[in-house]
């Protein structure tokens, strides 16, 4: 645009302004959801400087703000990967088969707390939450059930496990073996992102070292035996789901993805042995372009980062794959048919971001697990965004809008200040303990619910469009019962299995842990001979110790 | 008939946990039972040995104490611990988190762990908290652990608390010792380097020691320095053994009799400036001689001085006598 | 009425469950509105919480459970309690609690009061004040 022509928009911009001015504003505080305040019209003033080479280029193109892959979803669309578990490994067998048949292309396993938190279902911490957010698993005996009848080799499978991560995959790269499948045909991804864990979603065990031992561990081992396995999904989904701002998801998110990158480059390993196959997991929220803008922003800073400052050689390295999930913490109890329709916009939101894969909330999600009716509805939103709204027929079709661009930026420059803040503690694991995270997290909750209560943001049927109805009774409920099969279940395989065997590989695992051997081959040892996920790891916390937090309000 | 005070104090006498709890509440609140309570249980204390911890926030003060929890138990004392956070002055309100750090201690039924907030008292620790350490050494406490909140007066207040003062410190990046209040310096009878594996623990362990050369021996114990890092447990038997050699050397010399004698002296002077207090505000609150003396020393009439002579010619004093 | 009474309450996260958003935003909320609030941290056992409440004498305690654990954490931690001769601290909570298993609780006296997804904090502090209003006089 030449000089002239932007002075003449400068000028035409001051008329609109005070012709605009002659009607009063909605007494409305215009901000996104991150309390970001937007303004009423962006033109090319806002978008002056944008270099389509530089800033956008072309889909698949460095620094590919427009999309990872040359043709998107005119390729290939999202997977359409929705999170299930629940009961026992029978119960959520019989889901995934469902979701499968319901035209979903990928599975997604939730586990529950006992095996989230590294215990079996008979001990004493287990005690009324085996099975109750997600599928109890104990053993490998559970892993064959869970996947029976499922060939691995066909599938993908996403494992949202953090802290015992390692002993999750060793089961799944072990139960495969059993059908005949060699780890070098499995693809899926382990969550493994222990950093967000101490930052935002609390499931840990172990200290930071430990951890990020086991992770670098894991990089290792899969860049020699399971090459198309995503090692770590670095989560941003649980950081706004404490309550962060999107900047701040952004940041923090990205801050996590480096730490890992310098910590397998720490490790000796060269960065494009184990960049590529790093993965990211974002938030849908209900602020339709400020999430659009996220996501290319996303692109483009972990592109130009990884090519600059860590000098990755491999393209592959340099591309910002992820996975959305709608956000579970806009969905509201009250009226809760509302929600299919905040699941709708969001999930529309991560396609025109680019994702690669989505999981879309259920509308009783507020309440419990989703029954199969809400899940399948959950499903049919992505698939009616892909096969009627007309969204995935042209590629990043919002490039070029002066607001998205202009946001875009905006959440570039906001997360390079961010970066600056972590750089002044001394990187990720320093501002962790000094609980820099945690507060900027712990403020923007609280900023938030007293925008709700003073009224200043709106929640359709919770502070205005209420109304008196009765909250709805078909929910999906665990039958308690299940938690003492499950016991019975865990004592059986250890009754059962060799446990001379099984005794010498824990033993095994054990002295290797004081050392710096790569744990993952004995961790495979130990689960092939049935020993228990929560026997593996209790050795690792007699080694490691255990996290304690320091609490931050 | 026994009141309801009589069973508290029983209670505490007896060790029974909850009643402990009830006699700390009915203090810190003010309640009408709160001198009977303490008159009685009195004569049971003078047992326990306190221990202040004070340093900046963030030093890990808590995480000390839980390792020191450890210790205490393993040498089989019966310990207490009053973990000092800040009230809001605006709210009143307040977040006690100490006890988080503690979760190991949460079910060992020796030990007793109390948050209090510092409800506005201007030094930042609050007679409550020394009024609590009477319960807690009236139910047979052997060593009884104060920890402050870390900022402003407070820190320096524990002195007047605790038999043995314990200062924490981490080295802090470019922060050097010398830029540490003096007031904190003095009071130490015991510093802690923690978080001793960061750089700059030499540095700052070096600094204090020349500092306490520079001072001079005004006092007969040379404060000790001990290194920790409380992740890993390193130094905490040190800190342990330190403590009991202060101890051992206040009981040898003398000290821990005068010093304790001095804080009886400061009670007694502290119960009647404040009962003093009380009366004399009860009477001129709200008394429009009050408001009157304020407008005419606005106008420059008169003068505070002069104003407030005025007003005690007509206080009675009789009242704060019972 | 005396002005030194502060209201004490205990914010605990009981079980595995590690989502503490609500819990904190509860927690600066009571603060903000004048009470104290001993907070237990995360991965919390019934004894821990009870054993916390009669060291800390609190006037109620609110749990914060979203791992659908509550119909057996509300009714132990009652248990404990009374056994511990404290069944006069209350018992409140939230979380993700569906409306029949909240019924049940409050029917069996195992919670005095539970808040949905939604509730705002001011409901919260009116119902304590509300429910402390003798105790305080």
């Amino acid at each position: 645009m030449s000089h002239d022509d932007m002075d003449k928009i400068r000028q035409g911009k001051k008329e609109w302004e005070e012709c605009s001015s002659n009607v009063k504003e909605r007494p409305n505080k215009f901000m996104t959801v991150s309390s970001v305040p937007i303004k009423a019209l962006y033109t090319p003033e806002d978008t002056e400087g944008i270099s389509f080479q530089d800033d956008l280029n072309f889909p698949g193109y460095y620094p590919y703000t427009r999309g990872v892959q040359p043709n998107m979803y005119r390729g290939r669309l999202w997977t359409m990967r929705q999170f299930a578990g629940f009961a026992t490994a029978k119960e959520s067998n019989e889901r995934y088969k469902y979701l499968l048949s319901q035209g979903q292309t990928g599975l997604s396993v939730a586990f529950d707390m006992p095996t989230i938190m590294g215990y079996d279902s008979d001990h004493p911490r287990s005690f009324g939450e085996v099975g109750r957010v997600g599928v109890a698993i104990d053993s490998l005996d559970d892993m064959e059930t869970l996947f029976s009848d499922i060939p691995l080799d066909r599938i993908t499978t996403s494992m949202t496990i953090n802290a015992p991560a390692a002993v999750l995959w060793c089961l799944y790269i072990a139960t495969a073996e059993k059908q005949g499948i060699s780890s070098h045909k499995l693809g899926g991804t382990i969550q493994n992102d222990i950093l967000k864990e101490y930052i935002a979603q609390k499931s840990w065990i172990f200290p930071p070292e430990p951890s990020l031992r086991l992770i670098t561990d894991i990089f290792a081992f899969s860049s020699q035996h399971v090459p198309k396995w995503n090692t770590v999904s670095i989560s941003g989904y649980h950081i706004r789901e404490a309550g962060s701002t999107a900047v701040q998801e952004l940041a923090f998110t990205l801050a996590d993805g480096f730490a890992y990158v310098e910590a397998g480059i720490k490790a000796g390993l060269d960065v494009d042995s184990f960049a590529p196959r790093l993965s990211f997991f974002f938030n849908a929220h209900i602020d339709f372009f400020e999430e659009i803008a996220k996501y290319r922003a996303a692109r483009r800073i972990w592109a130009k980062r990884m090519k600059e400052k860590y000098g990755a050689k491999d393209e592959r390295s340099l591309l910002l794959r992820f996975h959305t999930q709608t956000a579970g913490c806009s969905l509201t109890a009250q009226q809760p048919e509302n929600n299919i329709v905040r699941t709708a916009y969001e999930a529309l939101g991560a396609v025109l971001g680019g994702t690669q894969s989505l999981h879309t909330n259920s509308m009783d999600e507020v309440m419990a697990l989703p029954t199969e009716k809400a899940v399948r509805i959950a499903l049919r939103t992505q698939q009616i965004i892909a096969e009627e709204t007309g969204v995935a027929n042209t590629i990043d079709p919002l490039a070029g809008s002066y607001f998205v661009e202009a946001l875009t930026n905006q959440m570039e420059q906001e997360t390079e200040k961010y970066f600056e803040r972590i750089d002044h503690f001394g990187g990720v694991l320093a501002a962790i303990d000094e609980g820099f995270f945690q507060q900027e997290i712990a403020d923007a909750a609280y900023r938030y619910q007293r925008e709700i209560e003073k009224k200043e943001r709106i929640i359709v049927g919770v502070n205005d469009y209420v109304t008196q109805e009765k909250p709805p009774v078909d929910l999906l409920k665990i039958d308690p019962q299940i938690e003492e099969e499950q016991k019975q279940r865990v004592r059986s395989v250890r009754e059962k299995r060799d446990n001379i065997v099984c005794t010498n590989r824990l033993e095994a695992l054990r002295k290797a842990a004081g050392t710096t051997e790569n744990l993952i081959p004995l961790i495979l040892d130990a689960v092939k001979v049935y020993a228990t996920e929560g026997e593996i790891i209790q050795v690792l916390r007699e080694v490691f110790g255990e996290y304690k937090e320091k609490p931050i309000f | 008939m026994t009141s309801v005070y009589d069973k508290v104090i029983e209670g505490v006498l007896n060790k029974d946990r909850r009643m402990v709890a009830r006699a700390i509440s009915l203090i810190e609140n003010n309640d009408n039972g709160r001198t009977k309570i303490l008159s009685e249980i009195y004569p049971h204390t003078g047992n326990a040995y306190v221990i202040g911890i004070t340093g900046a926030p963030g030093a890990g003060k808590s995480s000390l104490v839980d390792c020191l929890l450890s210790t205490l138990r393993q040498q089989g004392l019966s310990v207490g611990v009053i973990a000092v956070d800040p009230t809001s002055p605006f709210t009143g309100g307040a977040i006690l988190g100490d006890r988080i750090r503690m979760q190991e201690h949460a079910l060992d039924k020796e030990v007793f762990i109390r948050s209090m907030g510092t409800r506005g008292s201007l030094g930042g620790l609050s007679r409550a908290t020394k009024e609590a350490v009477q319960v807690l050494d009236a139910a047979g406490k052997d060593v009884i652990i104060i920890e402050t909140v870390g900022v402003g007066q407070s820190e320096v207040d524990i002195i007047k608390y605790a038999d043995t003062t314990i200062v924490v410190l981490t080295p802090a990046g470019g922060d050097s010792v010398q830029t540490i209040k003096a007031g904190i310096m003095e009071i130490a009878d015991i510093f802690i380097v923690n978080k001793s594996d960061l750089p700059g623990a030499d540095r700052t362990a070096s600094e204090i020691s020349m500092m306490l050369d520079l001072g001079g021996s005004l006092r007969e114990w040379r404060p000790s320095i001990v290194r920790t890092i409380t992740l890993d447990g390193s130094g905490i038997t040190d800190m342990h053994k330190a403590i009991f050699e202060h101890r051992d050397f206040l009981e040898n010399s003398g000290h821990l009799q005068k010093v304790r004698k001095e804080r009886i002296r400061r009670d007694i002077i502290d119960l009647i400036e404040y009962r003093i207090k009380s009366t004399v505000w009860e009477q001129i609150s709200g008394s429009e001689e009050f408001d009157l003396l304020t407008n005419q020393i606005m106008s420059r009439e008169t003068d505070p001085y002069t104003a407030a002579a005025q007003i005690l010619t007509g206080i009675n004093l009789d009242k704060c006598k019972v | 009425m005396n002005t030194a009474r502060k209201i004490r309450v205990l914010v605990a996260k009981p079980g595995l469950d590690g989502h503490d958003r609500g819990a904190k935003v509860v927690a600066r909320a009571l603060r903000d509105a004048g009470m104290e609030v001993v907070y237990t941290g995360l991965h919390q056992t019934p004894e821990q919480v009870v054993e916390a409440a009669i060291q800390e004498d609190v006037d109620m305690v609110g749990l914060s459970i979203l791992s659908g654990a509550h119909l057996t954490i509300f009714p132990r931690i009652c248990e404990l309690l009374k056994e511990n001769g404290a069944e006069d601290i209350m018992v409140m909570g939230g979380g993700i609690i569906p409306d029949d298993d909240m019924q049940e609780l409050l029917a069996n006296g195992h919670a005095q009061a539970l808040f949905t997804p939604g509730t705002v904090t001011a409901d919260i502090i009116n119902w304590i004040h509300e429910a402390m209003k003798d105790r305080l006089s």
